[in-house]
């Protein structure tokens, strides 16, 4: 078997509170094969998103490590690209300027990648848009350049932190379906976030299914959806028999 | 220029001939006497008059207000990245300008005229103490309101706080910094002429109060038409270097104007 991309063993993160400790994570436990596309998939303020923190190292474990390509995580590293819940763009750079951004950081060759930059931007569907300002794109644009800025500089694995849930379902709808072809053209290993049901499973290959505070891993779910997913396999009776165990799972009612 | 700013700039031009008309005519109809209200024309012919006056004692002001001015922009944006960067400075920082801001800068004039004399530096550094405050808050608060999100995109990619400084905090306090300036240069006319007032014998403040001690009321107007004609250029070149610096900010503006149109 192939050593895990990403190895979550036992982590714990306690908070501490005016009141006491309050327990965010409790005892998680998942990997991530190389390109595999997991989702973190569990109620709004449940964690999540500290999950991701801590895999790209922005926050630390209380208990338990983590670890990226064999090596434990001790702080940030550049093996990560991260789309954020806002597109956190600089306003006052271009869509290409803001993908560069990372070259800039992490000083490498700005001749050599700029070609790649106008790539990834076409990948993501906006070829015609390089010197666009942020304010003259759609919030749906602003995440596609994001996008593109994540995996400038190449890392092998992709965290999306609920990177569509400010979007309007349409929009969430189209970019989940290019999610879908920049991962199969890319092949990341990719971490979601999300609190969508029928996005967590039209995107992975597996689901872990978090509890409410403190979060705990209920069950890691299999998506036996074939690939290539297409737009219509969002109404097959797989995909809406597998979204509705996950939603009795996490607890919705459904009427 | 667009038909709405067309518009705009009439509406603005209109309503001030219609003040300066109703103005003479009041003073005509109810025959006040110049030494108490001069009408505009008495104003314009006092203008007229004394052209040669005024340019030399505008230069000195002039150089009082950009002087203090530009040492506020200088001194305000150093202060403002020393809070934001090195926090533990903060608590230093803040209260002496907090006091600084408070003492009324009237009562400071005299005692830094004891200390520098009744030249040009008294005036430049009441200038600079009024339009001080301003910038360092703008500026302070612009540095500090970076996303957390783009601060945590600068962590996962191990930025060091040079980078977050001038890739990150410099270009988004940009707006704020000008906003800041705004206000700074109408404060440093006034900080300008408040060290006139006080101690002086050149400059248009100086004018004004020879002009009130002679009752030449048509002359302390004339001179305070120059004042404020000054100011609002002054206040425009800031306007006009924030256009080409923070031009997103602007085009933003201009984003929502064209999105009303349609």
């Amino acid at each position: 078997m192939m050593s895990a991309a990403i190895e979550v063993a036992n982590i714990t993160k306690i908070y501490p509170t005016r009141e006491g400790k309050t327990v965010a994570l409790d005892r998680l436990s998942f990997s991530v094969a190389p390109q595999e596309f997991i989702s973190v998939l569990g109620p709004s303020g449940c964690g999540k998103t500290t999950v991701l923190k801590i895999v790209a190292g922005l926050s630390r474990a209380t208990g338990g490590q983590v670890l990226v390509n064999g090596r434990p995580v001790t702080g940030p590293h550049r093996d990560i690209g991260i789309v954020f819940q806002t597109p956190a763009l600089m306003r006052w750079r271009s869509a290409i300027q803001n993908v560069m951004l990372p070259v800039e950081i992490l000083h490498l060759d700005q001749s050599k990648f700029r070609e790649r930059a106008e790539e990834l931007l076409a990948l993501v569907g906006l070829r015609d848009f390089h010197n666009r300002l942020p304010s003259e794109l759609s919030g749906g644009m602003q995440q596609r350049v994001a996008i593109a800025r994540a995996l400038i500089h190449d890392p092998a694995i992709l965290l999306l932190d609920e990177p569509f849930s400010a979007l309007d379902a349409m929009t969430r709808n189209q970019l989940n379906v290019e999610l879908l072809r920049i991962w199969s053209e890319r092949k990341k290993t990719s971490l979601l976030i999300t609190h969508s049901i029928p996005e967590a499973v039209f995107l992975s290959d597996r689901v872990v299914v978090l509890s409410t505070r403190p979060a705990q891993v209920m069950e890691i779910v299999d998506v036996p959806l074939p690939r290539p997913r297409t737009s219509e396999m969002r109404i097959s009776a797989d995909f809406i028999r597998l979204v509705d165990r996950l939603g009795r799972l996490i607890g919705l009612e459904y009427a | 220029m667009t038909s709405p700013e067309y518009y705009r700039t009439a509406k603005i031009v209109v309503s001030l001939i219609a003040f300066i008309v109703i103005w003479q005519l009041a003073c005509y109809a109810f025959k006040i006497p110049a030494y108490l209200l001069p009408a505009p024309s008495d104003i314009a012919v006092r203008l007229y008059e004394k052209r040669g006056l005024y340019f030399s004692h505008s230069e000195v002001t002039f150089y009082e207000t950009v002087g203090g001015f530009l040492l506020a922009v200088i001194g305000g944006c150093i202060a403002a990245a020393l809070i934001v960067v090195v926090p533990t400075l903060r608590d230093v920082i803040m209260p002496l300008l907090l006091v600084a801001q408070i003492v009324p800068k009237v009562a400071i004039a005299p005692i830094l005229l004891i200390w520098f004399g009744y030249g040009i530096v008294p005036k430049i550094l009441i200038a600079f103490l009024v339009a001080f405050f301003p910038i360092v808050v703008n500026t302070a608060q612009g540095l500090a309101s970076v996303e957390r999100e783009l601060l945590e995109l600068a962590q996962s990619l191990e930025a060091n706080r040079w980078q977050v400084f001038w890739k990150f905090r410099v270009p988004t306090a940009l707006p704020d910094i000008f906003s800041g300036m705004k206000i700074a240069i109408t404060l440093a006319v006034i900080g300008a002429v408040i060290g006139e007032f006080v101690g002086g014998n050149r400059g248009l403040g100086y004018l004004i109060i020879i002009a009130n001690q002679e009752l030449d009321t048509p002359l302390a107007f004339a001179a305070l038409f120059i004042l404020s004609l000054g100011g609002i250029v002054l206040y425009g070149l800031v306007e006009l270097a924030e256009r080409l610096f923070v031009p997103w900010s602007v085009s933003n503006d201009a984003n929502l104007e064209i999105a009303r149109l349609r």
